[in-house]
C-alpha cells in the first residue's frame, strides 16, 4: 500500500499544505462558500480584492456570459481594508483557512499603507498585489502593464509586507515575460497569472453594448489555452514560482497548469458554476498522483515533455 | 446562510404547460425541506458541458413534503431550451435554496400580483399563505395572452381564492396590463393591505409606485443577470434607492421592499 501523496508546495517559502487556490473576486470573503467548501484543505483562499476605502463598483450589467465563459465589469467592489479585518478575517481565522490577501490601490501610498496594514495580521499568509484589474480606470491597469511602475510597486509593497507578496499579472501586455521579470527584480516571491482577458460584447437587436462599463475581462475556459501558454512562457523567464491561473475547471486543468510549469493554481469562474469546484479539483490531482504512482505534486511543476 | 447546498437532483416530470410555458418537477429534498417563498435556485444542466456555463436562477414554484421541488419557466434561449427536453430520470445540479425570500405576516390582507413567469413564486407563496386560516389573499395575474394564462392560472383558481386576470392582447381577462387591476383590489380598510409582486421590471416599478402614492407595503421579487447566486460574484447589482451604493439580487433580494430599489 503506497502512501497518500505529498500535495505540499513552496510559494517563496511559504509552504502551502496543497497546490489548489482560489482565484481573487470568485469566491468572496471565503464564508460565501463555507456550505460548500472545507475551507480549511484548500491550498489557500485568496479573498476578494481590498482597497483602504469601500469601494461601490460599477452600475450594472455587470456581467454577461459568453461562450464558455464570462464578462465581468465588477469594478472592485469591496468592503475596505478596515472591515476586512474587522469582520472578514476573524471568520476565516476561526475555520483555520489558509489566507492570501489580494490587494487593490490607485497609488503607490495606498499600496503601501495596505502592506503595513496588512502586515501587522500575523496569520495573513501572503498578499496578492493586483496591478492588472481591467475595470478601473486609474491605478491597477497602469501599474501592471509597464514594468518601471510594476517594478516599483512590488518594491514598496515588499518593504512594507511581512508576508511573501505574489504579483498577479494581466495578460493584456505585448510580453508577460517582461512584466514578470519586473515583478521578480522588484522582490515578489511569486507571481500568479493570468487576470481576465479584455474582451466586449454586443447585443444586436438593441445595438448596444452589453457591460455598462462597454467592456469587461474575460474568463472561464474560453481563455484556457491562453493562460496556459503565458504561465509556460513566464516559467521559464523568471526564477520564482509560478501560480497558474484561467479557466480551470477540472483536476486535469489544474494537472497541465503544473505541467506548463506552475507550483500551484487557482480556480476562478469554475466556482461560480461549480462551488465545490476547488475540493473536487484537489482530490483529483490526489487520485492523478496515485494512478501515475509519483510521490509528490511537486513532480508534476514543469515536467511537460520536450515535444508532442 | 448556512442551510444552502449543493445537490444533484433527479427529474420526476417535464411538462410542458404552453408553446414557451414548462415546469420541471424536481427531487431534491434537502433543498426543497429548507426552502421558503420566495427564494431561488440555480440550476446547471448538464454537468460536463462548458457552454452554456454559467448556471441560471430560478425562483421556487413550490415544494412538497416528499421532497420535490418544482420550477416553472420559460423557453427563452439556449439553456431553457435544453431544459426543456429533459426527461424523468435525468440528473441536474442545484445550489439552493439561496437568497431572501417573502416576509410572511398573516395581520395585513395580502395582493399577489404576477406578471408572466413571475406567477412563479407567487404561487409558492400564496400556498403557504393558506396554512393560516386568517390569510385571504388575492390573486391578480397578466400574461400575453390566453394560452400563457392557461398555464399559469388554474393552480391559483384551484386555491378557492379570488384571482383577476389580464392579458397583452384581451383574450382573455381585462384588455391590458395586470397593475390596471391593482387600485380596484386594494379597498376595504379594516386591514391593511401587503402587496407581494413578481415580473417584468416595468411591471414592478408601475407597482412600486402605485403602493408607495396609495401607502400600502409592497414587496417585489427582482431578477438580474447573476453568475453565482451566493454572494461571491457581486455581478447581480441593483442601485440602492437614493443612488446610495448598490444592492445585490442574490442575498439581499430577490425579495426587496420596493422602497429599496431606485427605480428607472
Amino acid at each position: 500500500m503506497m502512501n497518500s501523496p505529498d500535495l505540499k508546495v513552496n510559494i517563496g517559502g511559504l509552504i502551502l499544505k496543497n497546490p489548489v487556490l482560489t482565484a481573487s473576486g470568485t469566491f468572496g470573503y471565503g464564508e460565501e462558500f463555507a456550505p460548500f467548501v472545507n475551507l480549511h484543505r484548500l491550498g489557500a483562499v485568496v479573498v476578494k480584492g481590498i482597497s483602504l476605502a469601500p469601494r461601490a463598483g460599477n452600475p450594472p450589467p455587470r456581467i454577461v456570459e459568453t461562450a464558455c465563459g464570462m464578462l465581468n465589469a465588477i469594478g472592485l467592489e469591496n468592503v475596505g481594508v478596515d472591515r476586512f479585518l474587522a469582520e472578514k478575517l476573524p471568520y476565516l481565522r476561526g475555520l483555520g483557512a489558509t489566507v492570501i490577501v489580494n490587494i487593490l490601490g490607485e497609488t503607490l501610498d495606498e499600496y503601501r499603507e495596505l502592506a503595513r496594514r496588512l502586515g501587522e495580521e500575523g496569520d495573513i499568509a501572503a498578499i496578492e498585489l493586483n496591478i492588472s484589474c481591467p475595470n478601473v480606470k486609474k491605478g491597477g491597469v497602469a501599474f501592471g502593464s509597464d514594468p518601471k511602475m510594476a517594478r516599483a510597486v512590488t518594491e514598496a509593497v515588499c518593504r512594507h509586507a511581512r508576508q511573501p507578496v505574489i504579483m498577479k499579472l494581466s495578460p493584456n501586455v505585448t510580453d508577460i515575460r517582461v512584466i514578470a521579470r519586473a515583478a521578480e527584480e522588484g522582490g515578489a516571491a511569486a507571481v500568479s497569472l493570468i487576470n481576465t482577458l479584455l474582451g466586449m460584447a454586443i447585443d444586436a437587436e438593441t445595438r448596444r453594448p452589453k457591460l455598462a462599463n462597454l467592456v469587461g475581462g474575460l474568463s472561464g475556459p474560453a481563455i484556457k489555452p491562453v493562460a496556459l501558454r503565458m504561465v509556460w512562457q513566464v516559467a521559464s523567464a523568471v526564477k520564482i514560482p509560478v501560480i497558474g491561473i484561467g479557466g480551470i475547471v477540472t483536476a486535469v486543468d489544474a494537472i497541465e497548469f503544473l505541467l506548463a510549469g506552475a507550483t500551484a493554481i487557482e480556480v476562478g469562474t469554475a466556482n461560480f458554476v461549480n462551488p465545490k469546484a476547488t475540493e473536487e479539483i484537489l482530490a483529483g490531482i490526489r487520485s492523478y498522483l496515485e494512478r501515475h504512482k509519483m510521490q509528490s505534486a511537486r513532480e508534476l511543476i514543469g515536467a511537460l515533455a520536450p515535444d508532442a | 446562510m448556512a442551510d444552502q447546498y449543493q445537490s444533484k437532483a433527479k427529474v420526476l416530470k417535464s411538462e410542458r404547460l404552453a408553446t414557451d410555458v414548462c415546469r420541471l418537477t424536481l427531487l431534491c429534498p434537502d433543498i426543497a425541506k429548507k426552502a421558503r417563498p420566495g427564494q431561488f435556485v440555480m440550476l446547471r444542466i448538464a454537468p460536463a458541458a462548458l457552454d452554456p456555463l454559467i448556471r441560471r436562477p430560478f425562483s421556487i414554484y413550490q415544494t412538497t413534503a416528499g421532497g420535490q421541488l418544482q420550477i416553472l419557466y420559460k423557453v427563452v434561449g439556449k439553456g431553457t431550451g435544453i431544459m426543456a427536453g429533459l426527461h424523468p430520470g435525468d440528473m441536474v445540479d442545484l445550489v439552493g435554496p439561496l437568497g431572501t425570500g417573502f416576509p410572511i405576516d398573516v395581520r395585513p390582507r395580502h395582493c399577489l400580483i404576477g406578471g408572466g413567469m413571475g406567477a412563479a413564486p407567487l404561487f409558492f407563496l400564496a400556498t403557504w399563505l393558506l396554512r393560516h386560516p386568517d390569510a385571504e389573499p388575492v390573486v391578480l395575474l397578466g400574461a400575453r395572452n390566453r394560452e400563457e394564462l392557461r398555464a399559469i392560472a388554474p393552480e391559483f383558481e384551484n386555491l378557492g381564492i379570488p384571482v383577476g386576470l389580464a392579458t397583452d392582447d384581451g383574450s382573455e381577462g381585462h384588455h391590458g396590463y395586470v397593475v390596471d387591476l391593482l387600485a380596484d383590489s386594494l379597498t376595504g380598510e379594516e386591514r391593511p393591505w401587503h402587496v407581494f409582486s413578481c415580473g417584468p421590471y416595468p411591471m414592478l416599478r408601475a407597482v412600486a409606485k402605485l403602493c408607495h402614492l396609495r401607502s400600502r407595503r409592497c414587496h417585489v421579487s427582482l431578477e438580474t443577470m447573476m453568475a453565482c447566486g451566493i454572494g461571491a460574484c457581486l455581478g447581480c447589482a441593483l442601485p440602492r434607492a437614493g443612488l446610495n451604493g448598490y444592492l445585490h439580487v442574490c442575498r439581499d433580494g430577490p425579495v426587496l421592499e420596493a422602497g429599496q430599489v431606485a427605480w428607472f
